[in-house]
């Protein structure tokens, strides 16, 4: 089951400090969809350790957002391309999309 | 206590920044996306704390402590501890932090670093001050006298050694280990396992291979850290 993204490791670590909350929020949706674009380009170009390291840098978000269940997958899903597969291709992009529609929110 | 974090994420090392502000004595210096460019800044400066990332593409957190010839106390931070657990082999390392790092787990380490006591190594003066400046090699019952400044290059041939200068090359029956025993460290370095270069002789480096002289002597991973830490780096 894919878990919900979610701030509350963010909110605990910043407590009263709002600009740090801002901080932290802005370079989470800088980045992301600039991570995903790169993921996406190189699984399309079977660029598989390429897209190995994109999942590692993304895998550490879905940590922060407290996606213990997608971390996981992502792990799994980065040894995988490592190995020349793509088992957990489709959940892994299912996460990504759901992190996606989630930054919009925040 | 100062600190510096080396990360290559950007989340982990604010998240690491913002942990150190709470904590009223310890300052970040300064924040490193790469080890190289933290290797740099510690050619330059002291610090009494780096928090450091296992798992770095390239240069890893654990070829970085591989360079560090008089290392501050070191705190890994991992996703996975399985990495953390190879960490320990190394005596600086003090703890490790799984990621994501709440504030209580950082409040114990930070009590952790403030209790360790890390050895340090003696310097490479102290090693070298008794050291000559002269070899003599036994080439067919004739000992001749090299100047250990104008070695260049020693290459493992078999049961024999080929020892190049500046002006002459000579092959000598020994082996590598013995004739490193004999080499100042401040002008020797292994650099691959049939290959000890005169340091002070690089011309070049490039991607895995140095140039010297004419030579082009080959790098291992594995000695490629302490390269990299011998190096006065701009």
């Amino acid at each position: 089951m894919i878990d919900q993204p979610n701030l509350k490791y963010v909110d605990e670590l910043a407590g009263d400090d709002a600009a740090f909350r801002g901080q932290f929020i802005d370079i989470i949706k800088s980045e992301f969809p600039v991570e995903k674009q790169e993921y996406f380009e190189y699984v399309e170009s079977s660029k598989d350790r390429e897209a190995a390291e994109m999942v590692h840098k993304l895998k550490h978000k879905f940590n922060i957002l407290g996606m213990e269940n997608a971390y996981r997958l992502a792990v799994a899903y980065e040894m995988e391309l490592l190995d020349g597969k793509r088992d957990s291709k489709s959940k892994f992009d299912e996460v990504l999309e759901i992190i996606e529609q989630y930054i919009k929110t925040i | 206590m100062n600190c510096i974090i080396i990360d290559d994420e950007s989340t982990a090392r604010a998240i690491v920044k913002q942990l150190c502000s709470k904590i009223p004595d310890l300052d970040v210096v300064e924040e490193f996306d790469n080890a190289i460019s933290a290797i740099k800044f510690l050619n330059q400066q002291t610090v009494d704390v780096i928090f450091l990332d296992i798992q770095m593409p390239g240069f890893s957190g654990v070829d970085f402590v591989q360079t560090l010839k008089n290392p501050p106390k070191v705190v890994m931070t991992t996703s996975d501890t399985d990495f953390a657990i190879a960490a320990y082999e190394y005596e600086c390392i003090v703890d490790y932090l799984v990621k994501p790092i709440t504030f209580d787990r950082f409040e114990k380490s930070i009590v952790k670093i403030k209790n360790s006591k890390v050895k340090q190594a003696p310097s490479t003066a102290e090693q070298n001050s008794s050291e000559g400046k002269d070899l003599y090699i036994n080439i067919d019952r004739r000992l001749i006298k090299l100047k250990l400044d104008d070695i260049l290059v020693i290459e493992a041939k078999g049961d024999y050694i080929d020892i190049k200068t500046v002006k002459e090359d000579y092959r000598v029956h020994t082996t590598l280990k013995k004739i490193k025993e004999k080499l100042p460290e401040r002008l020797f370095l292994q650099i691959h396992r049939s290959y000890i270069i005169n340091f002070t002789k690089i011309i070049d480096i490039e991607d895995n291979s140095v140039l010297i002289a004419k030579n082009v002597v080959p790098i291992s991973r594995s000695n490629r850290p302490e390269l990299m830490r011998r190096l006065n780096l701009l």
